[in-house]
């Protein structure tokens, strides 16, 4: 289908869009790679009646060192943030679970800030800035802030980003030296969504997890952080037996969804299965 | 709704400079302003891949994309491939039985030449992966599969030698490596510089 008639701004600043967004009010939209927005206009499912593109803006994007951070900006696209060697080198649980995200003529165009600020609870990077720590960077009319990614996510599809409020990129804190990462992802088919993703992180020592940290995605609303399997696992041996008893517990904090994909329970089950596998691969990696 | 912007982009080697609707998808612009129906339209979900170009040497789902973000772009239809259609990859699909209908298949030489680019000797799972946004209703795939693996052969992957696939020992012409020097003018990346 044809997507409703818009008009069209492609701002070359980050001043330019966060003005044109004020400008446009409430009927304006960001646009990044079009790889979510793009599909919901041919399906008449959004009818914005400006769209501003940050295509142009040189500033959102790539990924650059900043001192105990790693910057990331929001227009940097998914297959940037594969070939980048910092993001290999200090958040390599963000390159894992990209490479998970579509297909390659997607991720040519998406945008990491794009998927965030979609917050589609299905999206596999939500989890992976929940399990990094990462702060979100947003810009706006009232100037910048920046953001918890536990705050971030409010519900289905929703951010606490206000109307005219711009994602400018994402903050990941450089504390993942020795850690090992994993995205265990389950999807039916080729390119599609995940029913359950499951993002894990492991710091080992002597021979035991000394630390673990789990993010569930598409188990809620919103990313879950998956405290209760945390903490059963902080302390078990690295073999797999241990891991899955911890994993056991991998549902406890979701409320995950039943749609035409999966029931709940079953979403459940998988959480479980998957988190055992996830804290496996990551404690051997 | 005012303003119509001007793009300019380089399409198969031509300069365009138009003026566009900015809800004008680049499929249509392609295909219905400028008469490139080498690439069709398959889906209204971003899923197929048919409609797959390469924007600034790049894969690109043509119809996820505006016209007017090309803007300043170089764009590589399957048009715009090889002047007489006999890309490395284009014959090798012809070759190794990788269509039926047909419908599929621009997209999917596109996107599998984008593949060999990033990975000129791909394995036969790397191939599959590299292809998971092409969707082909008839063929099964194992065609397609090989066609890949016989055109990274004759553009002369390194591992082809040492480790040749099961199923290209058993293609017409699948000596490894037999007709690269043929070809070599061929522009591997779709003659957009990457
Ligand atoms: C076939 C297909 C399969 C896919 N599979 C997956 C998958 O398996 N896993 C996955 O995670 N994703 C998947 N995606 C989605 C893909 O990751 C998108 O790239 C991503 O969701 C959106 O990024 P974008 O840059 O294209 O954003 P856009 O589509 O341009 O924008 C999406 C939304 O975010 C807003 N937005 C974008 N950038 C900003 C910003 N900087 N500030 C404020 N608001 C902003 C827009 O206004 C819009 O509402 C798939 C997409 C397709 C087409
Ligand atoms: S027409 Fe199906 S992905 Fe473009
Ligand atoms: S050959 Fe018919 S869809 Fe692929």
């Amino acid at each position: 289908m044809i997507p409703a008639p818009f008009d069209y701004v492609r701002p070359d600043s980050l001043a330019g869009a966060v003005a044109a967004l004020a400008e446009a009010g409430e009927d304006a939209k960001v646009l990044a790679g079009g790889q979510s927005l793009l599909p919901l206009l041919r399906m008449r499912l959004a009818y914005p009646e400006v769209l501003v593109d940050l295509g142009g803006i040189a500033e959102l994007r790539g990924v650059r060192d900043d001192g105990d951070f790693l910057w990331i900006g929001a227009a940097t696209t998914h297959y940037e943030v594969l070939h980048s060697s910092l993001v290999r080198e200090h958040c390599a649980l963000l390159a894992r679970a990209t490479a998970t995200v579509a297909d390659p003529a997607v991720r040519h165009r998406g945008t990491i800030g794009g998927s965030l600020a979609h917050a589609d609870p299905a999206g596999d990077l939500p989890a992976v800035a929940l399990v990094l720590d990462a702060r979100m960077a947003v810009s706006g009319p009232d100037g910048v802030r920046e953001l918890a990614a536990a705050d971030f996510f409010v519900d289905y599809l929703t951010t606490a980003m206000d109307d005219g409020e711009v994602l400018t990129g994402l903050r990941v804190p450089k504390v993942w030296a020795g850690w090992g990462f994993h995205y265990e992802k389950f999807a039916r088919t080729a390119q599609s969504w995940a029913v359950v993703g499951v993002a894990a992180a492991v710091r080992e020592r002597d021979g035991a997890v000394a630390e673990a940290r789990i993010g569930l995605t598409n188990m809620g609303a919103v990313p879950v952080r998956a405290r209760a399997a945390e903490s059963a696992a902080a302390g078990a041996g690295l073999a797999a037996g241990p891991l899955r008893a911890a994993a056991e517990q991998a549902d406890a904090e979701a409320a995950p969804p039943s749609d035409l994909h999966a029931q709940a329970d079953y979403r459940r089950h998988l959480a479980r299965v998957l988190t055992g596998r996830a804290l496996a691969a990551a404690a051997s990696g | 709704m005012g303003r119509v912007p001007r793009v300019h982009t380089t399409i198969d080697g031509v300069v365009y400079q138009d003026e566009v609707e900015p809800r004008l998808l680049l499929i249509h612009y392609l295909r219905d302003r400028l008469g490139k129906v080498g690439t069709p339209i398959g889906c209204d979900t971003s899923n197929c891949g048919a409609c797959t170009v390469h924007v600034d040497g790049l894969s690109v789902k043509s119809c996820s994309m505006l016209a007017v973000q090309a803007d300043g772009c170089a764009i590589t239809t399957i048009e715009g491939l090889a002047p007489d259609g006999g890309h490395p990859v284009q014959r090798a699909f012809a070759d190794c039985h990788a269509l039926q209908c047909g419908y599929c298949t621009p997209g999917m030489v596109m996107a599998a030449v984008d593949l060999l680019r990033e990975n000129p000797d791909p394995s036969e799972a790397e191939i599959r992966e590299g292809l998971e946004g092409n969707l082909c209703r008839c063929t099964g795939y194992v065609n397609i599969v090989r066609a890949v693996r016989a055109a990274a052969e004759e553009m002369g992957a390194p591992g082809a030698r040492i480790h040749p696939a099961p199923e290209a020992a058993v293609l017409p012409g699948g000596v490894p490596g037999a007709e690269s020097a043929a070809h070599a003018s061929a522009p591997a990346g779709g003659g957009t510089g990457r």
